[in-house]
């Protein structure tokens, strides 16, 4: 419902905002860039990033581009009101922010961090109060809902304290989100946006925005750099995430357009976890050595590595760099520890660890887990981002033949898509040697098959580029000129049925999969699921088995499946339709079919329509509760 | 000074009254009359305003001494504020008041080798952050450079064989420091800058 209200105030309005702001709401970080749109012409765009006065000590307050994605929560003798006091007054729960982050690493159990993550987390209840997930009873914990949302507060004030002139509610925004989010964390981000205030909200997958900043920065030359038929891979390692996505390039009426093609898994992996490895490698060096590192050490030495690791893989000539871990006491001289990082060390531990040389065919090894580690963030099990990728681009083998144009572009009995180019996007991915590793070991398996290398995008702007690319899009978007990546939902959706075949005592009883909403439902449109009747209970909730697949785009609504591979359909949480008793007696079946659509904001929105009746009810993505062991 | 409104005609009547009850007034007006000028009218007598300045950066033109350039940045804080907070960003990013307070005496090179290398890299971090810093002068260090009449003797110190009048031709032995800018955290409560580093205490 909320949802119609902004998605029509959004259309209502839209050419009148004169700037166009993209947020990265990141795992790690956020940034927000603006677009001038009454300031920019055609090519010719003006933007900038906002600097964001935050908390950096107590009672101290700077702007810096980017606001740490961590929320302190004090005890209360800790911190006075005028220690975490903004230039709009304190937050709701604690500081956020740098502060946040340095204050928290010593005090880990008051620290809420990575709750995008714990966002998409399908374990848990994501509006329920679980952080700091290590938090003794006594620390009032926040939902990873109110976090974001606190984040997104935050960014609004900053943005409405430093241009009173445009105020934050009469601007576009679009907010990145993982291309591997599903339906039901894209609708949780969209409504911690809400919950934050924001009144005109659009949600773009972050690779996409690395693809936008580059098409900008290009100015116009991206038509040379690609032709018709060329498959954009898409790495975008951040600081907690990996982000894979296609995009296809196509050539219609003489322009070219680019199409969204597929996107990968959620995999939560990224830049911290490599510097963590780098920083415990190094601090086994030193336990050899006789030297123990205590947890507020190791800290300031992942920062010292961090620093070694930049300048090692910048620079070939340097064979190692060293690294002062301070002591913690005032005696920085008779304290210190000194230890070096050494070229081998980096390539061992992190081009070899993460991004090692493996076939097409390997795939991420995975231990099998126990349902009860679900309790913390469920990490990739596989630090190889590498045959990550192999999986990824091996399940779309074939994808770009079921697309209307791209027929015959690949080559034939292709065992993985081939992409013929790849954009970086994340800092990790700054180093020349991870760029390359990946450039190698993509071309290997290419020229395996006999295809060309992927050539490298170059004049990617690597700092802040999805926010960045964010505010083009909104720019572009609402400009209705400029290049647009035609998406749609990057999944098929469907809702388990029970099956006609006969049950098997000790089995789980069979399901059917009914197809809901196809691959590439585009914004603003919407099905009809007529085929099926469900019988909603007044005033008690009914809830249905939810699949997702990233590989089935040829199905339709009413498609209905009996059987599919492992890799094929993936169950997602469940989905829940309540029927309210108003005017009705409680107890009551009422027939009902599900229609499908995809927002303006960009969220898929399930309701249950009665049969010859005109009224919605909205099906929720049950975000509360464990989804049942499957 | 703006123009004045002439009074209204009964006030001025009333001016007239006035005049008659308040002899030392009547007097007053009698030397204006006479063309001596209003107090406010009057060109000020030599009035010295001290300005605060901090210190910022030393520069020398060698032809050799040294001078402190003295340059006025806009700090919204308070003087002594301002440098406490620098001190206090130092001491974080740099571990500057901590080295510095440390008795070398007993160290080998290596060791305070090490350490100065926090202190450097932060400091350079803290720099870069919070001024941005030019040099007064882009030439060469070791470079002839002639300083006409009227140069900024703030910004530039000359030495060494100071005679005659400008242009003065030496050589740069010093391309001395600017700050351009200066971008000092904003304080929310100005006593928390006394605190250059928090006491520790791991519960």
């Amino acid at each position: 419902m909320t949802t119609e209200t902004i998605a029509a105030s959004a259309v209502g309005t839209g050419p009148g905002a004169r700037f166009s702001l993209g947020i990265d709401l990141g795992t790690t970080h956020c940034a927000l860039s603006w677009v001038d749109r009454a300031a920019s012409d055609g090519e010719r765009v003006v933007q900038g990033v906002l600097d964001i006065p935050q908390l950096t000590a107590p009672a101290s307050v700077e702007a810096r581009p980017l606001l740490p994605s961590f929320l302190y929560l004090p005890h209360e003798s800790e911190l006075a009101a005028a220690d975490m006091a903004l230039p709009w007054g304190a937050g709701p729960h604690g500081p956020v922010g740098e502060f946040a982050r340095t204050r928290g690493a010593a005090t880990p159990i008051r620290l809420v961090s990575s709750a995008k993550s714990w966002l998409c987390h399908p374990g848990v209840d994501r509006r329920a109060p679980l952080l700091p997930a290590d938090a003794p009873p006594e620390v009032q914990r926040v939902s990873p809902l109110a976090a974001s949302t606190q984040y997104l507060q935050h960014l609004r004030h900053a943005w409405d304290h430093a241009h009173p002139e445009a105020p934050f509610d009469a601007q576009d925004v679009t907010v990145t989100i993982p291309a591997s989010f599903d339906p039901a964390a894209r609708e949780l981000t969209a409504e911690a946006c809400r919950a934050a205030g924001f009144q005109r909200l659009t949600l773009l997958e972050e690779p996409q925005a690395a693809l936008y900043s580059w098409i900008q920065a290009s100015a116009g030359g991206w038509r040379k750099q690609v032709a018709h038929g060329d498959v954009i891979l898409v790495v975008d390692v951040g600081g907690g995430t990996t982000d894979l996505s296609l995009i296809a390039v196509l050539e219609r009426g003489g322009n070219l357009e680019l199409q969204r093609v597929a996107v990968g898994e959620h995999i939560l992996l990224g830049g911290d976890n490599m510097d963590l490895a780098l920083a415990y490698g190094v601090a086994r060096k030193l336990a050899q050595e006789g030297k123990q590192l205590d947890a507020w050490q190791t800290r300031a030495l992942a920062h010292g590595c961090r620093a070694a690791k930049e300048q090692l893989l910048q620079d070939e000539g340097l064979q190692s760099v060293p690294v002062v871990v301070p002591s913690r006491d005032s005696r920085l001289i008779g304290g210190s520890i000194r230890t070096e990082v050494t070229r081998a060390e980096v390539l061992q531990l992190l081009v070899e660890g993460f991004f090692p040389r493996v076939a097409v065919s390997d795939r991420p090894q995975a231990r099998a887990r126990a349902a009860l580690t679900q309790l913390g963030l469920p990490y990739a099990q596989d630090a190889a981002v590498t045959r990550h990728l192999a999986a990824f681009l091996s399940r779309q083998a074939g994808a770009t033949g079921q697309i209307e144009g791209l027929q015959g572009t690949q080559a034939q009995g292709a065992s993985f898509l081939h992409p013929t180019a790849i954009l970086f996007n994340g800092g990790v991915l700054k180093a020349a040697q991870i760029e390359q590793r990946i450039l190698e070991v993509v071309g290997g398996w290419l020229a395996a098959e006999g295809a060309p290398p992927a050539r490298l995008l170059a004049g990617a702007n690597l700092d802040l580029a999805v926010a960045r690319g964010a505010a083009y899009y909104g720019h572009v978007a609402a400009a209705g000129r400029g290049v647009r990546i035609r998406g749609g939902t990057a999944q098929s959706y469907y809702v388990g049925v029970e099956s006609n075949m006969p049950a098997v005592p000790g089995m789980e009883p069979p399901i059917s999969a009914l197809c809901l909403a196809p691959f590439g439902m585009e914004e603003g449109t919407e099905v009809a699921l007529d085929a099926q009747e469900f019988g909603l209970v007044v005033g008690e909730p009914v809830r249905l088995r939810f699949f997702g697949s990233s590989v089935r785009r040829s199905d339709t609504v009413g498609t209905l499946l009996d059987f599919w591979g492992p890799e094929e359909l993936v169950e997602l949480q469940e989905i829940e339709a309540h029927l309210p008793a108003e005017g009705r007696t409680p107890g009551e079946v009422v027939p009902v079919t599900l229609h499908a659509r995809v927002t303006d904001i960009g969220t898929l929105e399930l309701n249950a329509v009665p049969v010859g009746g005109s009224e919605r009810w909205k099906v929720e993505f049950d975000v509360r509760a464990d989804t049942p062991a499957a | 000074m703006t123009e004045q409104t002439p009074p209204s005609f009964f006030s001025r009547i009333a001016m007239a009254f006035a005049l008659v009850g308040d002899a030392p007034l009547a007097a007053r007006v009698a030397r204006l009359r006479g063309g001596e000028p209003l107090a406010a009218d009057a060109p000020p007598r030599e009035v010295r305003v001290e300005v605060p300045v901090e210190k910022i950066v030393e520069v020398r033109v060698e032809v050799p001494v040294e001078k402190v350039v003295e340059k006025r940045v806009e700090v919204p804080t308070a003087t002594a504020t301002a440098a406490l907070q620098l001190l206090g960003l130092l001491q974080r990013e740099a571990r500057f008041v901590d080295f510095v307070q440390e008795d070398v005496a007993g160290y080998q090179d290596a060791e305070i080798g090490a350490a100065a290398r926090v202190v450097h890299e932060g400091c350079r971090k803290a720099l870069r952050e919070h001024v941005t810093l030019e040099p007064v002068r882009p030439e060469a260090e070791g470079s002839r450079v002639t300083l006409p009449p009227g140069f900024d003797a703030a910004a530039v110190r000359v030495s060494g064989n100071v005679v005659g009048q400008p242009p003065f031709t030496g050589t740069l032995a010093h391309r001395g420091w600017r700050a351009a800018a200066v971008r000092l955290p904003q304080l929310t409560d100005e006593k928390a800058a006394a605190i250059i580093a928090q006491a520790e205490v791991e519960l």
